[in-house]
């Protein structure tokens, strides 16, 4: 661009009154950054420099501990199973807010962000109430010699319930600016609901629910509180994990989960955050 | 196929959105639902097609009730007011979507389906955009890509929410001819909605005048423009003077309370009073526009400008200027009552 044109616009630019100064853009932009950098950047900096502070070789032997490896494990677990459950799930709720007017709708909505507002603690505890030995369930699962908390299966249905209202927050608003022109179209040319739902309401939302699965995938590593409620002795997950070694001292195995656990978190986000800002699949540009 | 809707009512909780509406819609015809915005018209619309259901009142297509059938099993065709084109598929694919839907017995073979589309789309003449996005086209395209789609399935009956109304002037001149064409070949039942009184007379075979939920007049362009029912259609189209017995009595005299509506066109301008009901007034503004010389007068006692069209020739005849002293008559005019839908008419 030619210093010309430059200057055009920097006149064009006073005249607007949403454009400031280079001053104050530039006063703005140094306290974001220094912001962002003093809260994020420094402490993801330290994980990762202490993580690799003694090699490659060693981070990969510590992520190799039996007790690390294990704990991603039922990370990864959880939020496979979480993930599809409350995909499901949230496509349903969203598709049923965004598109349909009914009783209780807001009541439904509500329930979505209840675990947004309840604390975690009091959530693990009411799947002890339910599920316990001395819980509402807790017999008949006995009797049945099912056994749901202080196991895998409890922490599976922890994270479902932690991370639940994240997809379908995700999708509400994205389904209610869409409209239902097209699904009325649609159904008007002879489509059942079927047709409607997997040909022209799915395809549309499509990148959407990647995004939002992402997003539910990020937040489910990291349940720390009701892992730890939940969790049997001597399984755990990686928040988990890292809470229990820390208490040992900083190892470079604690250092080496957290920039782990990081990292899949970043990896998510970036993802979701591309998907969200992006363009519909095809066409649209 | 004909359309009669009897005593049709619909609300959206305590606001009345169609009010006791009777219509009868001839087979083959093209009808206009003209009226500003919040009358009505939509929701009759969707009611038609099965998007919306009435509270009360009977609908029946060539004689046969369908209030029980749902928009899918009533084979009416809609186009949406934003098209609402499916924008994940090519052009190809929105207008062969109601053929790929079709239960499996009664779905064509992919050649059949291939050369309907392609029909279809040389139809309304857009078949070189077949592998486009809906993004990728204008907003007329996308209009003609929505009636295409629409006109796949083979519909008795086409429903066509304000076709033109998010496009520009010009390409909406064309495409009103276009349709009114279009219409013409195929003679499909069809019903527009609009808002814009040159389109509903331009294209219409009859208008249906609706206000505030009903119908006010049922008509022909002509009988709708020529001898509105109500003052409301007196307004809605067209332009119009109003005398109100208060400032003026003569023309509206006998009649207690009322008002004289008169067409801008339907006014005599003269030096000397015609008769003794003529009113003495001043001319405030003489414009020329295109065929016509528009001129404003206004009454000696009454700020009120009264709007008075004079073809050029008739104008060239006894010219006028700002300031002149004048009298004026109405060659045809008709009184409502206030309040009342009571008319009288004069010439």
């Amino acid at each position: 661009m030619s210093i010309a044109k430059l200057n055009n616009q920097a006149t064009l630019c006073r005249r607007i009154s949403t454009c400031e100064s280079s001053g104050v853009t530039l006063l703005l932009i140094t306290v974001a950054l220094s912001y962002l950098v003093l809260f994020l950047g420094l402490p993801l900096l330290a994980v990762f420099v202490e993580a690799f502070s003694k090699g490659w070789a060693l981070y990969w032997a510590a992520l190799q501990e039996p007790d690390a490896w294990s704990a991603i494990q039922l990370t990864l677990i959880a939020a496979a199973i979480s993930v599809p459950a409350n995909l499901v799930f949230g496509v349903a709720a969203a598709w049923a807010i965004a598109k349909f007017e009914f009783k209780g709708k807001s009541l439904l909505i509500t329930l979505i962000d209840l675990p947004f507002a309840v604390s975690p603690v009091v959530s693990g505890l009411v799947f002890v109430l339910l599920f316990g030995a001395q819980g509402w369930f807790g017999p008949w699962l006995q009797a049945h010699d099912i056994k749901l908390i202080f196991a895998v299966p409890g922490i599976v249905l922890a994270t479902i319930f932690v991370t639940f209202p994240f997809i379908a927050r995700e999708l509400i608003p994205l389904m209610q600016a869409q409209g239902k022109e097209e699904e009325e179209a649609a159904v008007s040319l002879g489509a059942s609901g079927w047709q409607t739902f997997h040909r022209v309401t799915l395809p549309i939302i499509a990148p959407g629910v990647v995004a939002a699965a992402l997003f539910a995938f990020a937040v489910s590593f990291d349940q720390f509180v009701i892992s730890y409620f939940l969790a049997p002795p001597g399984v755990s997950t990686l928040p988990v994990e890292i809470y229990a070694a820390i208490r040992k001292g900083f190892t470079p195995e604690v250092n080496a989960v957290s920039a782990a656990l990081v990292t899949l978190a970043i990896k998510s986000l970036v993802e979701w955050q591309a998907r969200r800002s992006g363009e519909p699949l095809h066409g649209a540009h | 196929m004909s359309i009669t809707i009897e005593n049709l009512n619909k609300s959206f909780g305590a606001y009345k959105a169609l009010d006791n509406i009777n219509l009868e819609v001839n087979s083959g015809e093209l009808l206009a639902l003209l009226g500003p915005s919040g009358c009505g018209k939509t929701s009759l619309l969707r009611i038609i097609g099965g998007m919306e259901l009435a509270d009360t009142g009977k609908l029946l297509f060539h004689g046969e009730d369908v209030r029980q059938r749902d928009a899918r099993e009533r084979n009416v065709g809609f186009v949406f007011q934003h098209y609402a084109l499916f924008r994940h598929m090519t052009v190809f694919e929105n207008v062969a979507f109601g053929l790929r839907v079709k239960p499996k017995k009664e779905r064509h073979s992919e050649a059949e389906i291939k050369r309907r589309v392609h029909e279809l789309l040389s139809l309304v003449q857009l078949d070189f955009l077949h592998d486009r996005y809906p993004a990728q086209l204008s907003g007329g395209q996308r209009q003609r890509i929505a009636l295409a789609r629409a006109l796949a399935v083979e519909p008795k009956i086409l429903l066509l929410d304000e076709p033109f109304g998010a496009l520009d002037a010009q390409v909406r001149k064309e495409l009103r001819r276009w349709l009114r064409r279009l219409h013409d070949e195929l003679h499909i039942t069809s019903i527009f909605v609009t808002h814009d009184q040159e389109e509903a007379l331009e294209v219409a075979d009859r208008v249906v005048v609706m206000n505030k939920g009903r119908i006010e007049q049922v008509g022909t362009p002509d009988e709708v423009y020529a001898a509105p029912a109500t003052p409301f259609v007196y307004q809605f189209i067209g332009n119009v003077n109003l005398f109100h017995s208060r400032d003026h009595a003569p023309w509206t005299e006998h009649h207690g309370d009322a008002v004289a509506y008169v067409r801008p066109h339907d006014i005599d301008i003269s030096v000397l009073p015609q008769d003794d009901t003529a009113l003495p007034v001043e001319v405030k503004l003489v414009r020329a526009i295109g065929s016509v010389v528009r001129v404003e007068v206004a009454a000696d006692d009454s700020s009120e400008l009264i709007e008075i069209e004079l073809s050029r020739e008739r104008f060239d005849a006894a010219p006028l200027a700002n300031g002149d002293r004048v009298f004026i008559r109405p060659r045809q005019f008709r009184v409502f009552e206030t309040g009342e839908q009571h008319e009288f008419s004069a010439t």
